[in-house]
């Protein structure tokens, strides 16, 4: 399954072929946000949903990643250390920030669809 | 607090127009940014030339014989001895030698002096001028005068295209100039470390010469986060982060901003708000000052984060910080024990949890280009 999942946090995920599921944050996030920086890349190992695992900073600010789901981190972005403005240019491809193995496989597919994401985005712009 | 209940500049509509994001800012709903976004505003306004509305900050007119006197007793500054046609920095200090806002005083001549001070301080600013010298002169606010800066290396090529004669002005000259058939009052200076103008010109005109400025090719609209990036580069103090009514400009490393004839030694020393204790700590040192920090490592290091030693005691904090685009590199200031502050020094900032290597450098980061003929 390619078809990507949302948070109401603004991230993607994508479960791989390899049962990993990539995880970084929308075009819409990344405007938000501003010019990338720097990014804190969480550490290979487990984490609770909602646990602080990544720092994005902006020019200005900085802005926590959470882990959307249950979940251990096996592989990091190591190339958005020293290109943190990926993030900006290309937030759906090489902006990734970190794969996970989810602790329960089907929470995936119960995240938000394009549709449903969509549907935030125009209600937070109606708001 | 809700969009209905900020304040406007009048360059608000451009400014939605443009296509900023506005924040609230000192009671103004002001642009952030712009569609360029910060970085690319930043380094536009160091390579060409950027405009900024700064229309929420305080303009004043002070006006009599006296007035120059009167304002002397309120900052640490020559403020009789500034000549026509200059301006000078200057900070209203209080009792205990704190600082109550930093401003700019202009000599418009004819026993006029023009402050320009900060948006946050600017009531409170203009209470204290009024409690502590209006029998002495008249206080006049011009809270409704739009004012623009125009920064940059092309800055000057820009305004002079509309009035020939600001080419030949030099830094921290102040002259009445008509822009566009208006009378403005034009600085060459700024908050950026670049050559440029601060214009004030009558709120009914603001829109008519941002969009004329605007219209240059030289020229982008910039917002106030890459002012904010600018300026720190530039290893300029902002009010109410780098220095505050709990710091002296000893402890804010403003010594040079204290004329030397208000100094102890000097021909009218002292006669200002906390005179006493700003020069016991000049002849007697202080227990922490402002220095200018250069992280070691890619992350910005934020206002508010602890400095600690190699032992990890806690000998300071940053009071801003953040990422320079021209640098390529984060900077940082912060309020460091005198055990500590000198240049080279490794200190550490926790970042956190986790310490992160600075130095104590020299500012600013980036060389000012200021224009001084």
């Amino acid at each position: 399954m390619s078809e990507l999942r949302f948070t109401v946090e603004h991230e993607w995920l994508r479960q791989d072929a390899d049962g990993l599921v990539t995880v970084g944050i929308t075009a819409y996030a990344q405007e938000a946000l501003g010019d990338v920086v720097f990014v804190q890349l969480p550490d290979l190992q487990s984490y609770a949903e909602g646990a602080e695992v990544a720092v994005l900073e902006s020019v200005k600010a900085a802005s926590n990643i959470a882990m959307p789901l249950d979940g251990e981190v096996l592989e990091v972005n190591a190339e958005l250390e020293a290109s943190p403005e990926l993030v900006n240019e290309d937030p759906l491809g090489k902006g990734w920030f970190f794969r996970f193995r989810p602790t329960n496989a089907s929470a995936v597919a119960d995240l938000l669809d394009q549709a449903a994401y969509e549907r935030l985005l125009n209600a937070n712009a109606d708001a | 607090m809700t969009s209905e209940t900020l304040a406007k500049t009048p360059l608000h509509a451009l400014h939605l127009e443009l296509g900023a994001r506005m924040v609230p800012f000192a009671g103004y709903d002001m642009p952030v940014q712009y569609p360029l976004g910060v970085m690319k505003e930043h380094l536009h306004t160091r390579e060409a030339a950027g405009l900024f509305d700064v229309s929420h900050m305080g303009q004043i007119i002070l006006r009599g014989p006296h007035a120059a006197q009167a304002l002397e007793r309120l900052v640490p500054v020559d403020i009789i001895d500034l000549p026509v046609g200059m301006q000078r920095y200057a900070m209203f200090t209080d009792d205990q030698g704190g600082i109550l806002d930093d401003l700019m005083v202009a000599n418009l001549g004819n026993d006029c002096l023009f402050l320009v001070v900060n948006a946050a301080c600017k009531h409170q600013d203009l209470m204290h001028l009024q409690l502590q010298i209006a029998s002495q002169c008249q206080i006049e606010p011009c809270f409704d005068r739009a004012l623009l800066a125009l920064q940059g290396p092309k800055a000057v090529d820009v305004l002079a295209r509309l009035a020939p004669e600001v080419a030949k002005m030099t830094f921290m000259q102040f002259a009445p100039v008509r822009l566009l058939g208006v009378d403005c009052y034009v600085s060459r200076s700024g908050y950026t470390g670049e050559d440029g103008y601060e214009i004030s010109v009558p709120a009914a005109h603001a829109e008519a010469l941002a969009r004329s400025l605007l219209a240059e090719p030289e020229v982008a609209a910039i917002g106030l986060g890459a002012r904010d990036s600018l300026r720190l580069e530039a290893g300029l103090c902002l009010y109410g982060h780098d220095m505050s009514t709990s710091t002296t400009p000893i402890e804010a490393s403003l010594l040079w901003a204290i004329s030397k004839a208000r100094r102890a030694d000097g021909a009218r020393a002292g006669g200002f708000p906390g005179a006493e204790r700003i020069f016991a700590q000049q002849r007697d040192g202080v227990a922490s000052k402002r220095v200018g920090l250069l992280p070691q490592e890619r992350v910005p290091v934020r206002e508010g984060a602890e400095i600690v030693d190699a032992d990890g005691n806690v000998i300071g904090s940053v009071c801003s910080g953040g990422f320079g685009p021209t640098l390529g590199a984060p900077v940082a200031m912060g309020y460091v024990q005198s055990s500590h502050n000198a240049l080279d020094t490794p200190v550490w900032a926790m970042v956190r949890g986790k310490r992160v290597a600075m130095k104590v450098a020299k500012t600013p980061f980036v060389p000012q280009r200021y224009y001084r003929g």
